[in-house]
């Protein structure tokens, strides 16, 4: 992702549960602005402006982040609609 | 091209004659490149019906597989083979869905642009703010696979006389273009 100012490193809950063992993983780009990939994770899965603003830094940071969880079929979904938005993700099994 | 707010949830902006034809002019390019490589000839009604595309394959173009990308890593014991048959299986479930999406908000965009050549107030609503801001960023995604660009510091700079220069300074004012819609998009209700 791209963006103007240079921001501290953030701390990030794991967001996995167990029992749903299927995740939607969205991955770094050097092209889509970090505001916008904010937008998208609050308007996609109800994140608040914060929590969006810290998993967008994760994938910032550490190249990807954890967007949800669930079953395949519910992830397959969400990879979908991420898709749509124009962000790099993929889902696997944890 | 700065958006401002507007009271009824949407936004405008004072367009001119140029950037309507730069932005009509990547608006028919995007459609031009997911439309190019569909299997021809007309589809199975019942498959288009349930939105099935058991033709779709993963895009040669780089940029069009930015669009359309495997939905599957290699991962724990999804090997390289297994993960491209999965990738396979997603994309004949979404690619026509996918596509449809991307190309009904290029028409969107050049709608909204159609009585502008000469420059003028482009006003959006708040559904067509979600069609631009989708658009921009399939265009700059697009652009930024063209110019290889590889790190989040952008693209390389390259000489005036460089073929890639106008397509770097289209790249970076879409960028800038994209962060204003944002900046003055109303929250969703």
């Amino acid at each position: 992702m791209t963006a103007p100012a240079q921001l501290d490193r953030p701390e990030v809950d794991d967001v996995v549960d167990p029992d749903r063992p299927w995740v939607a993983i969205v991955w770094n780009d050097p092209v889509n602005l970090m505001s916008y990939v904010t937008l998208v994770l609050m308007e996609l899965f109800g994140y608040s402006r914060a929590e969006a603003h810290q998993l967008m830094l994760a994938v910032h940071h550490e190249g990807k982040a954890v967007v949800s969880n669930g079953t395949r079929e519910q992830m397959e979904h969400d990879v979908a609609r991420l898709h749509a938005r124009g962000l790099w993700a993929t889902l696997q099994q944890d | 091209m700065r958006f401002k707010r507007t009271r009824d949830g949407g936004v405008q902006a004072d367009l001119a004659p140029v950037e309507v034809a730069v932005l009509a002019s990547a608006a028919r390019d995007l459609l031009e490149l997911l439309t190019a490589d569909e299997p021809a000839g007309p589809r199975d009604p019942l498959e288009e019906l349930v939105g099935l595309s058991p033709g779709a394959r993963r895009p040669e173009d780089p940029a069009l597989r930015r669009l359309l990308p495997d939905a599957y890593r290699p991962h724990g014991d999804l090997d390289d083979a297994a993960a491209e048959a999965a990738s396979a299986e997603f994309r004949r479930f979404t690619d026509a869905d996918l596509r449809a999406g991307k190309r009904a908000r290029c028409d969107a965009v050049l709608e909204s642009l159609a009585a502008l050549d000469a420059g003028g107030r482009l006003r959006l609503d708040r559904d067509a703010c979600d069609a631009w801001l989708g658009f921009l960023t399939d265009v700059r995604l697009v652009l930024g696979v063209r110019l290889d660009v590889r790190d989040d510091d952008g693209p390389e700079p390259v000489d005036e006389d460089d073929p890639r220069a106008q397509a770097l300074e289209v790249y970076s004012w879409l960028g800038w273009v994209q962060e204003s819609l944002i900046m003055n998009l109303s929250p969703r209700t």
